[in-house]
């Protein structure tokens, strides 16, 4: 990982080095030991800026266990090619049977294939701040250029970028497989378009809360264990709840109880707004006022996470 | 490099710092104060990164409250803590906190390259920072500090849970940084006797008011004394008794041993102190000499009385000493002021060792 010439600690220096001025150890007797010397730098210093934006690549590497031993790399890399695999099998389908439409969705490829995001972003978040609390880090950051809003906003826009490239990989490999198999053009490509949408939102919301979440402990275990469960505990339940509501022909209440869940609340919002249409019990999609609200509560979620991140190291000083 | 004025920091139940007025040079300073004194708020104020309550600081010509971030481009800072990531290499960990001062990406690996040689790292600069001993850790600490080539670095207790090599070691780098580098350090400890050797100056806090703040040989100088140890002999049943009345016939300043060690050590009544520079022969210029007069004139001395010598030796004064007996403050109560017992231990005479366990005692100043 370090492109730098591996040099022998006592580098033997050219000739012309020993006259440096500050060289400093190494010139008595027979063997010199030609020390370069401490030499400064006048080049430039870029600033705040560069260090956050050098924060947020090295977070969106480390979240793929670029960067970092090989072990780190094991998990993330198995688990961007468990979400790609249903898709590359899904071309194969298409592409060998002479499909005229794609066995899933876009948005729907999104939405079914949440728990392996799940344990992604569980992963992934604790990897990103967790570790830095714990291994104390962070006040070596506060004492670089960057202030503490810059560190929550390279770290959001990090994770949220990881999940953004882990949701939408599937997805671009579905859109190759549906030119590939001569599908519509125009259609495809809209769909597309609102697939990635979708997955953006749904990174969005997911990396807010996971890293919210993720940020109250050094620990890596309990944050993986807390996110895991606020993801996927809800979910569950609300499910549950929209099928019995739908067994019961309550009309609008599954739409309602859908506010209640990350997973239901993307899920309606792609159905009334992004062309697809959700996963929710019996069927039936949210009501465009339903979905506002969705929107809505998906927008507070968001800033809320936002806000109780830069709390949250508001105080983290030195 | 470093002006404070009033500055005052209070917490709603503790006031760290109460209206520091300090101005640092350039050069090695050391920041003493035991645990609690003040040092780390300092420290936040100074990097920008805790707002003062009153009275204010610039650092390298420029205010802390205002341009925070500028300043940190220009200082660098070593934590106390641990803050290395196990997973990761040395040279990966100090590139990134290159680039996180704001160096390009080729410039920080070639002054990552740099900075590790200098602190002493070598090829293990490449494997994981878990593995390493508690003394490269203090060097990778020390380099991220450095990697960006500031012109100020703020050293918290650098040399803590390093074994009496690896603090020596350490010792003559954070001189290095400063002589070798052009780099000002200022530099915390609540161990004076480290200071002693490595600052030109040196600043000490309690309770977050200004006790001192000189130049090191400020509180080293004084007069040099000479301790001498005698046997007894028949003729002279108390040797060091009979020395000190023949010594002070002769017209040297003769003192209690206690006076210097602070407390009566086991034995301490069979040496005898000699001011060096005797009042007779004194001057401004030629210490040397005076220095030989009065060996010649103790030499003499034991001589004509047919004693033994056991040891004579040169003692000067320690910054402890100082405190022991001058600027410390009856307010500072005891176990608040900065600890003594560990630094002297290191101080440069042996011979005295067995005096300094009572030192310590309590790190009570009072």
């Amino acid at each position: 990982m370090s492109p730098e010439p591996r040099v022998p600690p006592p580098a033997p220096a050219p000739p012309a080095a020993e006259s440096a001025p500050q060289g400093s150890a190494g010139r008595q007797g027979g063997d010199v030991i030609h020390d370069i010397g401490y030499r400064n730098y006048d080049g430039p210093r870029l600033g705040r800026g560069y260090a956050r934006r050098s924060l947020y690549v090295q977070s969106l590497r480390g979240c793929y266990g670029l960067g970092r031993s090989a072990k780190s790399k094991v998990l993330p890399m198995i688990l961007l090619a468990v979400v790609c695999l249903p898709a590359a099998m899904m071309v194969a389908i298409t592409v060998q049977g002479h499909l005229r439409q794609q066995p899933l969705g876009y948005n729907n490829y999104v939405i079914q294939l949440q728990p392996v995001i799940g344990v992604f972003v569980a992963a992934a978040a604790p990897q990103a701040v967790s570790l830095d609390l714990r291994f104390r880090v962070v006040p070596l950051y506060f004492s670089r250029p960057i202030e503490h809003s810059d560190y929550v906003s390279a770290k959001f826009a990090a994770l949220f970028t990881a999940l953004f490239v882990f949701t939408s990989l599937p997805l671009a490999i579905l859109y190759l497989g549906a030119l590939l198999a001569k599908l519509e053009f125009a259609d495809q490509t809209g769909d597309f378009a609102l697939g990635l949408a979708c997955s953006a939102l749904f990174s969005l919301l997911h990396a807010g809360i996971a890293l919210a979440l993720a940020a109250l402990t050094p620990r890596r275990g309990f944050g993986v264990a807390a996110i895991i469960a606020a993801l996927t505990v809800p979910y569950v339940l609300i499910s549950a709840l929209q099928g019995i509501a739908a067994s019961q022909g309550v009309g609008s209440a599954p739409g309602w109880i859908g506010l209640g869940s990350a997973g239901t609340l993307i899920d309606g919002i792609q159905a009334a707004f992004l062309g697809g249409h959700s996963n929710f019990p019996g069927g039936q999609d949210p009501t465009t006022g339903q979905a506002s609200v969705y929107v809505l509560v998906v927008a507070v979620l968001v800033a809320g996470a936002y806000a109780l991140l830069l709390r949250r190291y508001r105080k983290a000083g030195l | 490099m470093i002006a404070t004025e009033n500055l005052t920091k209070r917490f709603p139940r503790v006031t760290a710092l109460d209206r520091l007025t300090v101005d640092i040079t350039p050069g090695v300073t050391g920041l003493v104060g035991a645990n609690g004194a003040g040092k780390s708020t300092l420290i936040k104020i100074l990097l920008g990164l805790s707002p003062a309550t009153e009275g204010g600081a610039t650092v390298l010509g420029m205010d802390v409250s205002t341009a925070g971030s500028a300043v940190r481009e220009r200082v660098g800072y070593m934590p106390e803590h641990d803050c290395l990531p196990p997973d990761v290499s040395a040279t990966e960990f100090v590139v990134h906190m290159a680039r996180m001062a704001g160096l390009p990406a080729t410039a920080a690996r070639e002054r990552t390259a740099d900075t590790l040689r200098h602190v002493g790292l070598y090829e293990e600069r490449y494997r994981p920072m878990g593995g390493y001993s508690t003394g490269m850790k203090q060097r990778v600490k020390l380099a991220q500090a450095l990697v960006h080539d500031p012109r100020l670095v703020l050293l918290d207790e650098p040399t803590n849970g390093l074994d009496p090599v690896g603090r020596d070691e350490m010792l003559s780098l954070i001189r290095r940084v400063h002589t070798d580098f052009g780099i000002s350090v200022l530099v915390t400890s609540h161990l004076l006797g480290e200071l002693e050797r490595t600052c030109d100056h040196v600043v000490v806090i309690d309770g977050g008011t200004l006790l001192r703040s000189s130049a090191t040989a400020d509180f080293t100088r004084g007069t040099p004394s000479l301790a001498v140890e005698v046997t007894d002999s028949d003729t002279h049943p108390d040797g060091a008794a009979a020395l000190r009345s023949a010594l002070a016939e002769r017209g040297l300043t003769v003192r209690d041993d206690t006076a210097a060690d602070g407390a009566r050590a086991p034995g301490a009544g069979r040496s005898v102190l000699v001011d060096a520079a005797n009042a007779d022969t004194a001057d401004a210029a030629g210490n040397d000499t005076d220095d030989e007069a009065v060996y010649d004139a103790v030499r003499d001395a034991v001589l004509d009385l047919g004693l033994g010598l056991v040891r004579m030796e040169q003692r000067r004064q320690r910054i402890a000493d100082v405190f022991q007996h001058g600027t410390a403050q009856p307010g500072a109560g005891a176990g608040n002021g900065p600890q003594y017992g560990h630094g002297s231990a290191h101080a440069p005479q042996p011979a005295v060792h067995a005096t300094q366990p009572q030192k310590g005692d309590g790190g009570d100043v009072a």
